[in-house]
């Protein structure tokens, strides 16, 4: 693994390796010293062509608590908003050394570009780019789920039902997360208004549905994502509150939910719309959790990424001496 | 003026035979031809094609000198062995006058390495609006025959059917870029599984195929005459076909990036593969290939689009739509059209000559190669072979899809009226100094 580009990158051994790491990352983020020495003298680089605080910090978090330098490049308020291009914002970073880029971007494909077109030998991390991927969102949510679904022996998602709600035509955390899902066994089931459903989704490994109702019943896990009310202008449905009446999850809808399954948002929430405000804070919710565990699977990413020697595929999961050893 | 005498050269591919041009005009085909006081040009394995005709090409100028000019652009024609070329109207300022169109016009013939007949804008400043004065082109030195909006769709239903009517007194005809722009906002590659998978915004086959189904109906209502400019799915081969057995005076033009490249390239984010209409599926390539052979296609157009590197060096979304093509138009036709058996080589002629000439109503070009015509011509190796090099483009731009890609064939040499533009391979460049002087 030299880049997280895609989810779609990902062997089950990878992924699993991801997820087994991080588990040890959330050990560390529950000492008292939340720090490991392990990319000392490393620079990470978060790279911001939008913006995004939430994922922005929860890089920054994790780059620190594994001792990295961070630097912090917000496209507004940078040279990129003079009209710097891509290419020279990367030739610059280059020269300035950085190991990792974290690069969030509004075009799809942006990280993509970054990992191939040779102006910088970073490693490249997506965190988000256009309506394509965001690679980490799915890995900290498939992270969350084994927590509860799986919270023991195999800790596989196999046959481990997931409704993917809402918008998953525009959504990057749709596309990462129906990607890794299918690739960890889990059943994705993607629900949409055909409007916002992609063109092609017939060959894509999940099943679609237009009817939430019928799907909230046998799911383990329900997602439902961020719905930009600009959609609505631009005729995808024809109000938000028809729109949230056939595809919102309320407390009426929850209640069809099995006992076990847990609700799940990549958040920011429009509380409302596509989630009312009881199910955002009901004790199914593991959307604060979900936050916390970001921060323990970018910092397994970083370190899977940037500690070289490490081959994805063939290296059982850190552990926390691993990780310490070296410790001056 | 030089006399020549091209020694065993294959006439479309089939005899072998010598041909003298004398004061610019082929003056004699035959065997063995007495070569005292002139140059000889040994054509030993060498196919001899009428030179050929662009539909559509992008050369820039005036406005985007950086990364085309009328010069560079002609001699990148004459490279690929191309005697005449269309210039599109979307310069800046835009082709939507007679002073534009003239000074186009003038600067081709000034340089001389290729005829260029401009092509002037349907409306003015491509706005879509208010048609621009089609009939001052059509009277002027440059003797406009081809409108177009090309780079954006005359989408207005009225506006295309007056366009269609008005260009009828000067035997005129417009070319439209099939687009419907609502069902195109945002568009970046073809619309199929890959779109949604890459997160980039699809461009449908619909929103091409509906515009040429509407054009085809108004230009038989109007009793007028239609150009399909760079037509890309099978939707529209089928389109066309029909209008054509209803008699709807309808042609049609391909790509021959569209002839060859697929959708998938896009998966590489690689922005040198966005142009627009996009790239589609294997199944498009295939119809596109069957409806030149068949003649449903009447021709093949470049669409070479130049561009500056920093429009292609960056993420897909900020790169600009285009590839250039003149240069490797033949080898792509032959490699998709001749060594799959679809087209001989008289047909190569005739879809990439005789055809598109007679679209644009330009006489002297696309003739036969026969004795009194003028002494246009291709002489074309379609046993050598060659891996695309960006850096030995003949065009200003580098932005060719081809890249790293092996591709057959290899024009030695072109003569424009009995003058050579290209020898050895080489573009000739006294040959601007001769045209002044002649």
């Amino acid at each position: 693994m030299r880049h997280l580009l895609s989810t779609g990158d990902l062997s089950r051994d990878d992924a699993v390796l991801l997820l087994d790491t991080a588990e040890e990352m959330l050990s560390v983020a529950q000492r008292p010293i939340k720090k490991l020495p392990t990319l000392r003298g490393q620079t990470v680089v978060n790279l911001f062509f939008e913006d995004s605080t939430r994922t922005r910090i929860s890089f920054e978090a994790a780059a620190k608590r594994l001792s990295a330098d961070v630097i912090n490049f917000a496209a507004k308020g940078s040279s990129v908003s003079k009209g710097e291009s891509l290419k020279d914002t990367a030739l610059t970073l280059q020269a300035m050394g950085a190991d990792a880029v974290v690069i969030r971007h509004g075009a799809s494909g942006a990280p993509a570009r970054l990992a191939r077109a040779g102006w910088i030998d970073s490693a490249i991390l997506n965190a988000g780019d256009g309506s394509h991927e965001h690679p980490t969102q799915a890995l900290l949510d498939a992270f969350t789920m084994r927590r509860h679904l799986a919270p023991s022996g195999d800790r596989s998602l196999e046959g481990r039902r997931v409704a993917i709600v809402g918008d998953v035509l525009h959504s990057r955390v749709a596309r990462s997360n129906a990607l890794l899902l299918a690739t960890l066994g889990a059943e994705v089931t993607l629900v949409a208004p055909p409007t916002l459903m992609p063109y092609g989704v017939e060959s894509w490994p999940v099943e679609t549905s237009y009817d939430l109702d019928t799907v909230l019943a046998k799911s383990d896990a329900v997602m439902m994502l961020r719905v930009q009310t600009e959609r609505m202008n631009a005729a995808f449905f024809p109000s938000a509150r028809e729109y949230s009446r056939r595809y919102g999850l309320d407390s009426r809808r929850m209640a069809k939910l099995p006992e076990h399954a847990i609700v799940m948002h990549p958040g920011p929430m429009n509380r409302g719309m596509e989630i009312t405000a009881d199910v955002a804070d009901s004790v199914r919710s593991v959307i604060v959790e979900q936050v916390t565990n970001g921060v323990a699977v970018r910092m397994a990413a970083l370190y899977l990424l940037l500690s070289g020697a490490r081959d994805a595929a063939t290296t059982s999961p850190a552990t926390t001496a691993d990780l310490t050893e070296g410790q001056a | 003026m030089t006399a020549y005498v091209i020694r065993n050269a294959s006439i479309l591919g089939a005899d072998v035979a010598d041909v003298r041009i004398v004061d610019g005009v082929i003056a004699e085909i035959g065997t063995t031809l007495d070569t005292s006081d002139v140059e000889v040009i040994d054509a030993d394995g060498l196919i001899a094609l009428p030179g050929l005709v662009d539909l559509h090409t992008h050369l820039r100028e005036p406005g985007r000198e950086d990364a085309e000019t009328v010069e560079t652009g002609t001699r990148s024609a004459a490279a690929g062995g191309f005697t005449l070329v269309h210039a599109m109207a979307n310069t800046d300022p835009v082709a939507d006058t007679a002073g534009v169109v003239e000074q186009v016009w003038r600067l081709g013939r000034e340089h001389g390495y290729c005829d260029v007949a401009p092509v002037g804008a349907v409306t003015v400043g491509l706005a879509g609006e208010k048609l621009a004065e089609l009939g001052a082109m059509a009277d002027s030195a440059a003797r406009v025959r081809v409108f177009s909006d090309d780079g954006k769709c005359v989408s207005d239903a009225v506006l295309m059917r007056r366009a269609l009517e008005y260009v009828k007194a000067f035997d005129g005809v417009i070319a439209q870029h099939a687009q419907e722009p609502r069902l195109t906002e945002g568009a970046q590659m073809n619309e199929g599984e890959l779109s949604g998978v890459l997160g980039l915004t699809g461009w449908p086959a619909v929103a091409e195929e509906a515009i040429i189904a509407r054009d085809v109906l108004l230009a038989e209502h109007v009793g007028s005459r239609l150009h399909v400019c760079h037509l890309s799915t099978r939707g529209s081969v089928e389109i066309v076909r029909w209008a054509k057995s209803r008699g709807i005076d309808v042609t049609a033009e391909v790509t021959p990036h569209h002839l060859l490249l697929t959708d998938e390239l896009a998966a590489t984010y690689d922005p040198i593969y966005k142009v627009n209409p996009p790239l589609r599926t294997a199944d498009d390539v295939a119809a596109l290939r069957e409806a030149l052979a068949e003649g449903v296609i009447d021709i093949v157009a470049t669409d070479h689009a130049p561009h500056p590197s920093e429009d292609k060096d960056c993420e897909w979304a900020a790169a600009a739509f285009g590839m250039i093509g003149l240069e490797t138009a033949l080898s792509v036709v032959q490699h998709t059209m001749v060594d799959t058996g679809l087209l001989d080589w008289a047909g190569v002629a005739d879809r990439m000559s005789a055809r598109p000439a007679a679209i644009g109503r330009v006489a002297s070009h696309g003739r036969p190669l026969a004795v009194g015509e003028p002494a246009n011509i291709v002489l074309y190796d379609p046993s050598a072979s060659r891996v695309v090099r960006p850096e030995d483009t003949v065009s200003m731009s580098r932005n060719t899809p081809y890249r790293g890609i092996e591709l057959p064939g290899k024009v030695v040499a072109t003569f424009l009226r009995g003058r050579p533009t290209v020898l050895d391979g080489t573009v000739v460049d006294e040959a601007s100094v001769e045209e002044v002087s002649a």
